[in-house]
């Protein structure tokens, strides 16, 4: 056989961070450190009005009361956040029309990555809304949705534009204290987007945010906020690739959707911050809080391929507080080299007849460490309650590790509740099978891991499918024991 | 005074009555500045989230039982498995009692831990065995050790079988107003030896007792172990069971819990596999109704390769009880062609019910068949319809869904005259008369 199993480890090895570049614009960049001056600052750069200035100080005074969460199954050395610069902005800062105004440099960083803004805009009317560093530097197809009542920005022109809005939903499904990331979040946010569907209207095109973090020694605070009112669909991707550095990168990013009566947001998340090198050195450390409300009949469904970070803490959740609302969430989890994730779900069923559905597989290589932590709450009043979880995890050689935290706690009879779980590795007879049948071991695990991720690889939208395919075949093509 | 300082003044007068040169007091002492350091278990303890003691630090209790009271044996036989000849080792309100035992020294050691602490001859065992798999750190074991002075000694020799079941049971007489037992048992199980066991604790009043009991088993190469644990206590009565089970290569313990009664119970099982080819055997049965709350946390330590674990735990609410199961598999780097399986199905019947479980699983090993199911959920009405529309009562078909979903876990039980107690207990507890034998 050509290709050995040893070969291939080698090669994944070796293989480098694949978009770990960095582009040099200039940046105006605050001081690093955090005090209230700091926040005030942000705040007036980004020309916010009082209320909202305020609402910043309330989460940075009980930011301070916080200790940080240590429950987590991760290790890490703990972010100094007075050694951090809390706002970077491109420097060169007109919004451009047309696609011939942007920097031509920033143009070459996006075809590096592979979504060149031309081919973005030609494949399937996709709007991407940049955010390079913190403050989005071009918005397409922004004039096909504001036809249909659709507003989809940056969060801090939202603020300004569409203040009672913003007033209304912001903070309302992750307060300023819910956790200790989420309040310095509320803090600091320098920028993010907002997306707000009208009643009835079913959004014609799937809604895209590329995240990057690009200035060194930044944090990237993003606020997202997703209201999707009666009877609306909208169908919202995010995506993160991450330069090479060799200091820690915080990322704490807080996204918050609200699900109105009849709505439906279907949210896609394709992660792949720097996972620092295979020694274990440098990566994004990526403390996500990201929740959804559902009102009656509503429907909210996470979908996310988490690949990259050194360490990962996210549970993306739904709140099922209306009648018959539904919340699913998909999940695939790769961790390579010296990666750590512990991510999973909550789902909390308040309303009745609602229903939930978690699908979590777990995908573990090198010395990685995979965790799974869910929690599926049902309340006393919460009458037939329905959820079914299932959490596969998959051990590529004997250095790895994957957990499972599942807590399930019910209240009330009527509710039927479903967990299952098991941890396996790629059976040597499935690789014979396939080496049996002219297939080489390479493309015969790279078949098998896509058939192990495929219920939830199928939930992505076609768009990211592909993206999705390629970020899985980078983190773990070839590590298998 | 609150109940932890009350048992470090007690500490102290516990030292009059003990051999303060024994080497075991070493070990007292060492793990009461644990318990001094830690106190009682809080909520905010991940392995407490779901189990308070609260209420039960409250309690003003008697530490140190006064004499034996006596029981007639005609009051308390139904409490033991009269059907068949065993031996037999009775405590009554925490004190030995010699006329209600049937202990042996024939072949197979079945005595006291007073004993054994005590007395020269058993002092290599003690060295050997006493408190090397008990946590030295959880707080309620270290409590115990430092109060170790009673309790079960049993030891099995190479090759040997006990030839009768070994029954340990605690009385409670309500003697005083609220009493803390501590029994401590030690079970040595040596090469090709095997042993059946039942514990039982139970109270005859109507006042508080909490027990806070630690047993420690070894199973040594090929050994066979079987317990069960029938806990049916009256509704003031708590129980705190710590267990851990050393297992030895190719040995197979296989363990039962019976939770039909008391206020409060919390099982601690922990099986730590130190060679290859071992079986573990977790099995559980809880029934429980209003005001009743029983927590089942479970760990198996997978550290050899080619070892099986298997748990299967089912429960049934009604009222306003509660429910916890943590069960916790771990499987260590070196623990290979592990297989692990771990099954926990609920059922509430009442409103006011409810369960909180948590099946985990930490694994370091790639080459592993682990698995876990839970499910929560209710009888099935069509089953429900059929048996009715042949015209058997509701409740009665309620109670046979119920047997049945249970009965798996009564399967695997190897005395037969147990099973037939346990079926009773748990047509009592459905409160239905079948009016046949399950």
């Amino acid at each position: 056989m050509a290709y050995t199993e040893e070969e291939l480890k080698k090669e994944l090895e070796t293989k480098e961070y694949e978009y770990g570049f960095y582009t040099d614009i200039e940046s105006d960049t605050f001081p690093i450190g955090l005090s209230e001056e700091i926040v005030v600052a942000i705040s007036k750069k980004k020309e916010e009005p009082e209320w909202m200035t305020q609402w910043r100080l309330d989460a940075y005074r009980s930011w301070l009361e916080m200790e940080e969460p240590e429950w987590a199954n991760v290790h890490y050395t703990k972010p100094d956040f007075q050694a951090i610069s809390y706002y970077s902005a491109p420097n060169k800062k007109p919004k451009y029309d047309s696609i011939d105004e942007v920097d031509p440099e920033l143009l070459d960083t996006f075809k590096r990555l592979g979504i060149s803004l031309d081919e973005q805009k030609m494949l399937a009317g996709v709007a991407v809304d940049i955010v390079m560093d913190s403050v989005s530097v071009a918005t397409t197809f922004k004039k096909t949705l504001g036809e249909k009542g659709i507003i989809f920005c940056s969060i801090s022109e939202a603020i300004r534009e569409h203040p009672e809005l913003v007033k209304k939903y912001i903070g309302s499904v992750v307060p300023q204290k819910d956790n200790y990331y989420a309040a310095l979040n509320s803090a600091v946010f320098s920028d993010g987007s907002f997306c707000y569907i009208p009643k009835g209207v079913r959004c014609p095109m799937e809604l895209s945010t590329y995240f990057r973090i690009n200035q060194a020694g930044t944090g990237q605070f993003e606020r997202t906020l997703v209201i999707a009112d009666e009877g609306s669909y909208v169908s919202y991707l995010e995506g993160c690739t991450a330069p090479s550095r060799d200091e820690n990168q915080l990322h704490a990013a807080v996204v918050e959707l609200v699900a109105l009566d009849h709505a439906e947001i279907k949210y896609s998340t394709v992660q792949n911050w720097f996972p620092g090198d295979k020694q274990g050195k440098g990566g994004v450390y990526n403390f996500v809080t990201k929740r959804g409300i559902c009102e009656n009949h509503a429907k909210i469904s996470w979908t996310q391929v988490e690949t990259g970070s050194a360490v990962t803490w996210k549970y993306p959740s739904c709140v099922l507080k209306g009648d018959h609302s539904i919340g699913e969430f998909y999940s695939i989890a790769v961790t390579n080299n010296f990666q750590q994730a512990d991510t999973g779900t909550k789902m909390i069923h308040l309303g009745k007849n609602t229903r939930s559905t978690i699908i979590s597989k777990g995908i573990s290589a090198g010395k990685s460490q995979n965790s799974y932590r869910g929690l599926v709450q049902v309340g006393a009043r919460a009458e037939n309650a329905r959820n079914f979880s299932q959490c596969d995890s998959l051990l590529m050689g004997d250095q790895c590790g994957a957990h499972t935290f599942p807590y399930i706690e019910v209240k009330n009879k009527t509710a039927q509740i479903e967990h299952e779980a098991t941890t396996s590795k790629i059976g040597e007879d499935q690789i014979f099978y396939c080496n049996q049948r002219g297939i080489p071991t390479e493309k015969a695990i790279a078949l098998i891991v896509n058939g192990f991720s495929k219920e939830v690889l199928n939930k992505l939208p076609m768009e990211f499918a592909v993206e999705a395919q390629k970020l899985l075949e980078i983190s773990l093509e070839g590590s298998v024991g | 005074m609150e109940l932890k300082d009350k048992l470090v003044n007690a500490f102290m007068a516990f030292e009059n009555q003990v051999d303060l040169d024994h080497p075991v007091h070493d070990v007292r002492s060492a793990a009461m500045k644990v318990f001094e350091n830690q106190g009682f278990p809080t909520k905010k303890m991940e392995a407490w989230k779901y189990t308070s003691l609260k209420s039960l630090e409250k309690l003003d209790f008697n530490i140190f039982p006064k004499e034996a009271a006596t029981l007639e044996y005609k009051d308390v036989k139904k409490y033991f498995l009269h059907e068949v000849d065993t031996y037999k080792i009775v405590f009554v309100d925490g004190v030995y009692s010699s006329f209600l035992s049937e202990t042996t020294h024939q072949g197979i050691d079945v005595c006291l831990m007073s004993a054994a602490l005590t007395k020269e001859m058993y002092k290599p065992i003690i060295e050997a065995y006493f408190n090397k798999v008990a946590s030295k750190e959880e707080n309620l074991t270290a409590l115990n050790t430092a109060f170790s002075k009673e309790g079960a000694y049993i030891h099995i020799p190479k090759n040997t079988q006990a030839m009768k079941p070994i029954e340990i049971i605690h009385f409670a007489t309500g003697r005083e107003q609220a009493l803390l037992l501590q029994p401590r048992n030690l079970v040595v199980v040596e090469e090709n030896a095997e042993v059946q066991i039942l514990e039982r604790h139970q109270s005859l009043s109507e006042n508080a007792v909490f027990t806070n009991a630690v047993t420690e088993i070894f199973a040594a190469k090929s050994a066979i172990i079987d317990f069960y644990k029938v806990q049916n206590d009256n509704n003031s009565a708590s129980l705190v069971d710590n267990t851990y089970i050393d297992q030895h290569s190719q040995s197979v313990v296989t363990l039962h819990t019976f939770s039909f009664g008391g206020k409060m119970t919390r099982n601690n099982l922990n099986f730590y596999q130190n060679g290859e080819r071992i079986d573990s055997t977790m099995k559980g049965v809880t029934i429980i109704g209003d005001g009743q709350h029983v927590d089942h946390h479970t760990l198996v330590h997978h550290i050899q390769p080619n070892c099986e674990s298997h748990q299967d735990y089912k429960g049934i609410y009604d009222g306003n009880s509660t429910g916890v199961f943590n069960g916790k598999i771990m499987v260590d780097r070196l623990a290979q062609k592990t297989n692990a399986f771990q099954q926990n199905n609920n059922l509430l019947i009442s409103d006011k019910s409810s369960i909180n479980t948590k099946p985990q699983l930490e694994i370091f090993a790639d080459d592993v068949k682990c698995s876990h199911g839970c499910t929560i959920g209710q009888l099935d009405h069509d089953a429900l319809f059929y048996l009715q529309s042949r015209g058997i009562g509701k409740k009665e078909a309620q109670a046979l869904l119920m047997y049945a979903f249970a009965n798996n876990v009564l399967e695997s039980v190897r005395i037969p005259e147990l099973k037939k107690r346990v079926n009773a207990l748990i047509a009592e507890k459905l409160g239905v008369n079948l009016g046949f034998e399950l």
